[in-house]
């Protein structure tokens, strides 16, 4: 396995790591090959996305059998089983917050992120023994709980382990091999299916089986105890003056005074205000599939084109992020959806438009996805890294959860097309905003 | 520790979970090949010739293991249990009437698995197939021929998705005319005009050419609706009623009811619906059922209760006197041919 033997050695020197803004006209061709790219991404970095490779094979093993699991393997009705799920949207968030506070509590990241892999690893043997819908819908929220506290903390091991200049690429190479994983998981399943018919146990075993690598996979290759790589890579970075004193103890209090930094602040009000008007995936297809009469049978295929497109495109951006700015791509990003919004009110009737629509959805996930985290990185102190990184994400997915109720009770009230048309208008103005607001220099380093 | 021993413990777990998923792979697909040998004491299975014009026979899918398992078989009506003569073709759900058939069925493809709804002719020929966007659930015809619905199930497609809403369709099998979802007609409840994006539908049945019953679920209520297919409407005409199904002479409808302090993963009982007095009465059959019922005759209905391979066919008064009886093991969605 390569992995180990690219050890932090393969980051850049600190003679490297630029002193203020990253925008560096003169440092831009140095990436400029893919291969230059991945060389200055940190072993950890590959090491953790190599766990949320292996992790989301195992988990959209058991998304993609789950129904048919219901259906037809237990000859349950699993109809009104979607009403936990608003409850357990909020409470992923609330949980991702705690994940990121106990992750920074003594810079515990890797064993709250071993907690939370670890939890959904031994939710999936759960699933094979429970057999009525109140208990499956127990061990899935398990399951996201797990997925709720790891995240944050992964992320922050991932900027603390890259200088700030290769962030955008280092989540990326992360955001690429995760959802690659996610391509991959339903492949497995219905391979296991195909051998085995009705063979759901099989499903799950195997789903076990990959889930505890990954864990292996983080436990032997990540880098842990009190987050070594950090002052490694970070001490010639003097960012947001993160490292120069001793680090003060992290208090909930001191997590949430992160607030009161105007850098952190701009963006989690930016990400929540643009997550308000992100409409979320599913009514995408469904418009889609409404305005172009898509057959059935693709219908289940659209979220695998979302997903292709950012799967090629996560490098890429997270290349250009470190080359033209995080939050230009993180604009850039909302601006190809709100292109996507356009073509789907367009009176077009050409073709190409699912594939020009799919690949605008997927440049979009690739362009905000990996490039927020990102650039949050660089406005969160580090010892405050998982809180901060906690704190953006959960108000962008609070947001969007309200936003797929809003659209919903919209598309009833006004139709698809007048609902779409008050979402894009509400994207142009929250996007304009953004950009005033988060204008100028990133990540002001010296005050 | 060192890159070495990391790399040996790293293969070492590789080559145990390996084991451990191969072997369940291997025990599954052994199971599955065991289901493909005819099990001693079940019911005879030959091929022979099926026809939905074979007046006084029944047709369902079969469901005992050996070389027929989930192919369409029929039985004479006076021996429902005695042995059956297969078709080649296999269906996950079934319903026919008039000499047409429904046939929901799936296809095993290399990224999912796909299903379709095929119309099927009294030979049993494809008249014309139809993809479905879920796992297919409910199957009926018009007793004249004229009209087919379906009903499937739709997953969540989110991370640990949970999110389950049906889909149900309804085609004119002579001009091939499609409804792909009932969510397009207008619901009129408590008389007036009623909106929500959590509206689902299931288990039409069929009075006629222009109207049918159907369940209506939203916000954590179902309702009996009449429905109008000139006019494109659904009338709620009361709560608590799931999967009805009409009385051959339009008079009574059998649904599945909800009732409370029944085991959550079949809460429903069996009730009868007189709609001309609208007056419910339970069956005979105590135990919870999860099925859209088949009516045999004006007095009798049919329905699935898990057996020991897949379902098993019973049988109860529907006038809530008698008790259940078996009519045949292994065997669902029966399809009486007139």
């Amino acid at each position: 396995m390569y992995l180990a033997e690219r050890g932090p050695a393969a980051a850049p020197a600190s003679g490297d790591v630029p002193t203020s803004d990253d925008v560096q006209p003169g440092r831009t061709d140095r990436a400029a090959q893919p291969g230059r790219a991945l060389r200055a991404i940190s072993g950890t970095v590959f090491a953790l996305g190599t766990v949320s490779f292996i992790t989301d094979i195992s988990s959209e093993m058991v998304t993609a059998v789950l129904p048919l699991y219901l259906v037809a393997g237990l000859g349950l009705s699993p109809l009104g089983f979607g009403l936990l799920d608003g409850v357990y949207n909020g409470v992923s968030g609330l949980v991702r917050l705690f994940g990121g506070h106990l992750a920074d509590r003594g810079r515990r990241h890797k064993a709250v992120a071993v907690i939370g892999y670890g939890l959904s690893a031994v939710c999936k043997p759960l699933l094979l023994v429970a057999g009525t819908l109140p208990v499956i819908g127990a061990v899935l929220a398990a399951d996201r709980t797990g997925k709720g506290l790891r995240t944050a903390p992964r992320d922050a091991m991932i900027s603390l382990a890259s200088p700030p200049e290769t962030r955008g690429r280092a989540f990326g190479v992360h955001r690429a091999m995760d959802t690659g994983g996610a391509l991959l998981g339903p492949l497995v399943a219905f391979l296991v299916l195909n051998v085995a018919a009705d063979g759901y146990d099989a499903v799950f075993t195997v789903s076990f089986c990959v889930a505890v690598l990954g864990v292996l996979v983080l436990l032997l290759f990540v880098p842990g105890g009190r987050a070594p790589e950090a002052g490694a890579t970070e001490a010639g970075a003097t960012e947001a003056g993160a490292t120069e004193e001793k680090a003060p103890p992290v208090t909930l209090r001191s997590a949430l005074a992160l607030l009161r930094l105007p850098d952190v602040r701009r963006l989690t009000v930016s990400a929540t205000l643009l997550g308000l008007t992100t409409v979320s995936d599913a009514f995408v297809y469904l418009m889609l599939q409404h305005r172009l009469g898509i057959s059935e049978h693709w219908f289940p295929l659209l979220p695998l084109g979302t997903a292709a497109a950012f799967l090629l495109l996560a490098l890429p951006l997270g290349v250009l992020a470190d080359k033209v700015g995080r939050r230009r791509v993180f604009l850039g990003g909302h601006l190809a959806l709100l292109l996507a919004y356009g073509l789907l009110l367009a009176p077009l009737h050409v073709g190409a438009l699912p594939f020009v629509v799919l690949a605008l959805h997927g440049t979009f996930y690739a362009a905000t996805d990996g490039v927020l985290p990102a650039a949050a990185a660089g406005a969160v102190p580090a010892e405050l890294r998982a809180s901060g990184l906690a704190l953006i994400g959960t108000g962008q997915a609070l947001a969007r959860f309200c936003c797929s109720l809003a659209f919903g009770a919209a598309w009833t009230a006004i139709g698809d097309r007048a609902s779409l048309g008050i979402a894009m208008a509400g994207l142009a103005l929250c996007a304009a905003w953004a950009a005033y607001a988060l204008r100028g220099q990133e990540a002001p380093v010296s005050r | 520790m060192n890159t070495r021993n990391r790399l040996i413990i790293l293969l070492a777990a590789v080559v145990l979970l390996g084991t451990v998923a191969f072997a369940s792979v291997m025990h599954a697909a052994n199971r599955a090949g065991e289901h493909d040998q005819a099990q001693p004491g079940g019911p005879s299975v030959t091929s022979g010739s099926v026809s939905l014009q074979d007046q006084g026979r029944i047709i369902f899918r079969n469901m005992a293991w050996g070389p027929y398992r989930d192919d369409l078989v029929s039985v004479p009506v006076n021996d429902p249990g005695g042995p059956r003569i297969a078709s080649p073709v296999r269906c996950l759900r079934f319903y026919s009437a008039a000499g047409i058939g429904v046939c929901l069925r799936k296809e095993v493809g290399a990224l999912q698995e796909t299903y379709f709804a095929s119309v099927l002719d009294s030979r049993l020929h494809t008249l014309r197939d139809f993809p479905v966007a879920g796992i297919p659930t409910r199957a009926r015809v018009a007793p004249s021929g004229h009209l087919a619905a379906w009903t499937v199930f739709v997953g969540g497609d989110s991370y640990a998705g949970t999110n389950f809403s049906t889909r149900t369709s309804i085609v004119d099998t002579r001009t091939w005319a499609l409804t792909p979802s009932l969510e397009t007609y207008k619901i009129i409840k408590d008389g007036k005009p009623y909106h929500s994006a959590d509206a689902n539908f299931w288990g039409v049945t069929f009075a006629d050419d222009g109207h049918f019953y159907a369940t209506l679920a939203t916000k954590g209520q179902t309702y009996l609706v009449h429905g109008d297919i000139a006019a494109q409407t659904m009338t709620t005409m009361r709560t608590n009623v799931e999967c009805p199904s009409l009385s051959p002479d339009g008079t009574r409808l059998v649904f599945k009811k909800r009732v409370p302090g029944t085991d959550p993963d079949v809460p429903w009982r069996l009730y009868a619906l007189d709609l001309a007095t609208m007056k419910e009465t339970p069956l005979a059959e105590t135990r919870g059922v999860d099925d859209q019922v088949v009516w045999s005759d004006d007095h009798t209905v049919l329905y699935g209760l898990a057996g020991d391979y897949g379902e098993d066919l019973w049988a109860v008064p529907a006038d809530g006197t008698g008790s259940p009886t078996r009519v045949a093991v292994a065997a669902l969605n029966p399809a009486f041919l007139r």
